[in-house]
């Protein structure tokens, strides 16, 4: 009933639904049904390559949930899609145990390689899969909690807001290339062997990651399009369009902004979590300000302010980035920079506003 | 330099081994009291003929003439630079110091030509003839009516281990000298050579005299007696002068401190400027900030490549060049995009980072991705020597005061010129300005290619600082967004004292914090910063605050 309600209005979220339901059926069987042999057949690599498309996804999602729709452009979201990372990245360094290079059971080997001696406290704990879980949401909730409260109890908005993440970002790249803070440094974190006693690289394994991607990926979509739909996401809308006008209505517009940048940080946490068994790395790269302004962009390509457009995004941009380098290497920039040109000029409501007017009338009146 | 003295040396015995041969027989020979001339001339070529015992002889009383030769004479003797020709009539030459020396006549200091074309046999010197020599030049330079040379010399009297002969000169010369500061080095000489003495007594004067120096040398020398000395109250009179030095020396610490957080400043400044001047006057977020840093730097390098003979004029005429380039690129930007994107901040700085993505890989297609180098006229290199453990680079002292000059003419600009007038007036109320006829996209164009200009000058300044490469402009750019943060943005004082506090904050948190980790606080401090002032130090008042 829930459901039936809130993709009534939604044609493109039924889509993405029975696309990614179409996923979740026909890769498995391509890759570990069909014979390798067969024209059919999909490789490791390709499924590899959509469950990354996937994970892009869920975090275009999570930005496009405070940037469509609460107004506030974070350009720092590749923080917590990071931490999400590194908490995930973490479980899989403590399951190695003694199968690293220096066969050190209770150090991973970049801490034996520094001379540690012990596990650094913030790294207990980690050994558990729940826990490693637990932390995939609170850390980045937590640090959104603290930033959020600390950005919008001070009505920093706009492009200060905007600079100010960038800035967090930044500072969170250059402290995690630091050895000191005991996450592998420049190296980060990787050579990972197996997650939840499936050995990482085994078809079978990757298939069922990607599985959890999609679940997860659909999951997230129903949970935002729950939240959009909702009294909070209304209110949402409304500080969006008129922020002062929603203030001077009553309504606490701080703690709304809050939640929904917690939320959204939780994503995106969650995002990078299930990107890094799939890569089999994360290093502080993920944290560079680039990175973050080109999640950004999806969201931008494929239509802000509506969930599927977001999606969309994701997947066209991050496909011609794959496509690119590996055929024009020196000229992805140029077509980077281009595309951030001509979609904010020419396509202010991005590749789904092009497709369906009813896209635009849902973004005025949803 | 200092290379060049023992090359000249080993260059002098490969070419002439004939001298030895030559004057050794000499030596044994003659020992008899020869009557000496009174004439410079005679004197010096007389040297030519003599033993060692009698060139002792000559070169004291060439030193007690005090002609204004001397001088050269004794330093090119004891450099082994002195020599004969040996043509007729003979000459008396000194061989310059240069890599490929040219030779002079010691007498008349006329021009010979190349040393390598004439047959020079040198006048040979002994280690004690060296010794001699030593003194007798100390005591010239030290008289010498020139301040640069007397402090030079006292200065290299320092180093030196003072023999007991020099010292009673010492003291003599400390009583005519005018000048202070050679007076004050003269008085560390002495006090230097005081701490040899048998007499505790006197070690401890001369050691209390030493307090507060800031010579290396000083401060070596009385660690050594504070720990060694056998007498006690000397150990404790020296523990006391160092003590007095090392806070001295936390004093110039801190001031060199204080510097290099002013430099940072102003390079921030520099950037920072064209910054406040977009993002405050005209509300536009311009990610390619940066870039158009990059354009001006590189347009440095490639004056330089256009004019490779004068560095200084290059770099000179690429203030304009740079200014010019930077300011035609932001009108492009201006005109082609930023201008559809107003009232749209948040897709201005999405579309300008695009820009600075283009502009990046261009310079990298262009001029390869590795960084180019940009050598610094001779006029900016070396550094100011305030005292023995503080002294400025010029590179830096003239990148402050020339950063400030911009920041002065920018404000000019502003309050007294018709365009800053207009300027303002858009920046404060649109509509009304262009209600009484101020073209309002005209000045928009304006304001962003003086920006954007500014920023071109920017790059000059920084390709003396660091290496110019692709990613100059990206890693000064966060820094000098907070900048505009911090000061608030419109507001060139905010900027000024947003930019030099930056610094100075990086600089004095990054020896107890390391660099990277002094940035990460920095950035904490600013996010706490604008919990306090959301709208910067000096935010903008007024109806315009809240648009």
């Amino acid at each position: 009933m829930l459901i039936q309600r809130l993709f009534l209005s939604d044609r493109g979220g039924m889509v993405v639904l029975g696309l990614l339901a179409l996923l979740a059926i026909a890769v498995p069987i391509l890759t570990l049904a069909v014979p390798e042999g067969s024209a059919l057949h999909m490789s490791t690599y390709t499924v590899t390559l959509l469950g990354k498309f996937l994970c892009y996804a869920l975090l275009a999602l999570s930005l496009d949930m405070i940037w469509g729709y609460g107004g506030i452009l974070s350009l720092g979201h590749g923080v917590f899609f990071g931490l999400g990372g590194y908490c995930m990245g973490m479980y899989l360094m403590r399951q190695i145990g003694k199968r690293g290079v220096y066969g050190n059971a209770d150090l991973p080997d970049f801490m034996v390689f520094l001379n540690w001696s012990e596990l650094p406290w913030y790294w207990a704990g980690f050994d558990s899969f729940p826990f490693a879980l637990l932390m995939v949401v609170l850390a980045p909730g937590a640090l959104a909690l603290v930033f959020g409260w600390l950005a919008f109890r001070s009505r920093v908005t706009g492009v200060y807001l905007s600079i100010i993440t960038q800035a967090l970002t930044y500072a969170l790249m250059l402290a995690f290339f630091r050895n000191e803070m005991g996450f592998g440094g420049n190296n980060g974190l990787t050579d990972f062997k197996d997650i939840l006693g499936f050995p990482i690289t085994a078809d079978s394994t990757r298939v069922g990651i990607f599985l959890t991607t999609v679940l997860a990926l659909a999951a997230a979509y129903v949970a935002c399009r729950f939240v959009t739909a909702s009294r909070f996401g209304r209110v949402v809308m409304a500080i969006r369009d008129a922020e002062s006008r929603a203030r001077f209505c009553g309504y606490q517009v701080e703690s709304y902004k809050l939640w929904l940048f917690v939320f959204s940080a939780v994503l995106a946490g969650l995002s990078g979590a299930l990107f890094v068994p799939q890569v089999g790395i994360i290093n502080p790269g993920e944290f560079s300000p680039l990175n973050s302004i080109e999640q950004v962009i999806w969201v931008a390509v494929g239509g802000r302010g509506t969930l599927y457009g977001a999606v969309v995004g994701a997947f066209a941009v991050n496909y011609t980035k794959t496509w690119f380098t590996s055929a024009y290497p020196e000229a992805w920039l140029f077509a980077l920079g281009t595309l951030f040109v001509l979609v904010t000029i020419l396509l202010p409501k991005g590749l789904v506003g092009l497709l369906s007017r009813r896209a635009t009338d849902e973004v005025k009146n949803p | 330099m200092r290379l060049l003295i023992p090359c000249l040396l080993l260059l002098n015995l490969l070419a002439q081994p004939a001298w030895a041969e030559e004057t050794l027989p000499l030596e044994e020979s003659e020992t008899a009291t020869v009557v000496l001339p009174t004439d410079f001339g005679d004197l010096v070529t007389a040297l030519v003929e003599a033993d060692f015992e009698q060139r002792r002889e000559i070169v004291n009383h060439l030193a007690i003439l005090s002609d204004h030769r001397s001088l050269s004479v004794l330093s090119a003797m004891l450099e082994s630079r002195l020599g004969r020709t040996s043509d007729t009539p003979m000459r008396i030459v000194i061989v310059s110091k240069d890599q490929d020396p040219d030779a002079s006549d010691a007498l008349t200091g006329e021009s010979l030509g190349k040393a390598s074309a004439l047959t020079i046999d040198s006048i040979a010197v002994n280690n004690s003839l060296r010794g001699e020599l030593r003194t007798l030049l100390a005591r010239l330079q030290l008289n010498a009516p020139d301040t640069a040379i007397r402090l030079a010399a006292a200065k290299q009297l320092i180093s030196d281990d003072v023999d007991t002969e020099i010292l009673p000169l010492l003291q003599e010369r400390l009583k005519t000298e005018p000048d202070s500061k050679v007076k004050a080095t003269l008085t560390t000489v002495i006090a230097m050579a005081g701490t040899a003495n048998e007499d505790p007594a006197v070690r401890s004067t001369a050691v209390q005299n030493l307090s507060g120096e800031l010579y290396p040398e000083v401060r070596a020398k009385l660690e050594e007696l504070a720990t060694n000395d056998i007498a006690v109250e000397v150990q404790s009179v020296a523990k006391a002068a160092l003590a007095s030095i090392v806070s001295k020396i936390t004093f110039y610490r801190f001031m060199e401190n204080l510097f290099f957080g002013l430099s940072l400043g102003s390079v921030l400044l520099l950037a920072a400027i064209g910054l406040s001047i977009t993002f405050g006057v005209m509300g536009v977020i311009n990610m390619a900030h940066g870039e158009l840093i990059m354009l001006g730097a590189y347009t440095t390098y490639v004056m330089q490549q256009l004019i490779p003979n004068h560095i200084g004029a290059s770099l000179v005429l690429s203030i304009p060049a740079a200014m010019l380039v930077a300011a035609l690129a932001g009108i492009v930007i201006e005109r082609g995009v930023i201008r559809f994107l107003y009232g749209r901040p948040l897709e201005t700085l999405l579309a300008t980072f695009g820009i600075s993505l283009i502009l990046q890989q261009l310079v990298r297609t262009i001029f390869s991705p590795l960084n180019r180098q940009v050598s610094s006229p001779s006029w900016m290199s070396g550094s100011l020597e305030i005292n023995p453990v503080w002294s400025l680079t010029y590179n830096r002292l003239i990148i402050l005061i020339f950063a400030l000059v911009v920041f002065f003419l920018m404000t000019l600009i502003f309050k007294h010129t018709t365009l800053g007038l207009k300027l303002r007036a858009v920046a404060q109320n649109r509509a009304m300005a262009r209600a009484v006829g101020v073209r309002a996209d005209w000045v928009d164009v304006l304001t962003f290619g003086l920006g954007s200009g500014i920023a071109g000058v920017a790059g000059v300044a920084l390709s003396q600082l660091t290496n110019v490469g692709p990613n100059l402009g990206q890693s000064y750019i966060i820094d000098s967004f907070m900048v505009v943060v911090l000061g608030g943005a419109g507001n060139l004082w905010g900027t000024l004292v947003g930019a030099l506090s930056l610094g100075i904050l990086n600089k004095f948190l990054e020896p107890y914090a390391g660099a990277v980790l002094a940035k990460i606080l920095v950035l904490v401090f600013i996010i706490l910063f604008i919990q306090k002032r959301p709208r910067g130090l000096f935010p903008q008042k007024g109806r315009a605050a809240e648009a």
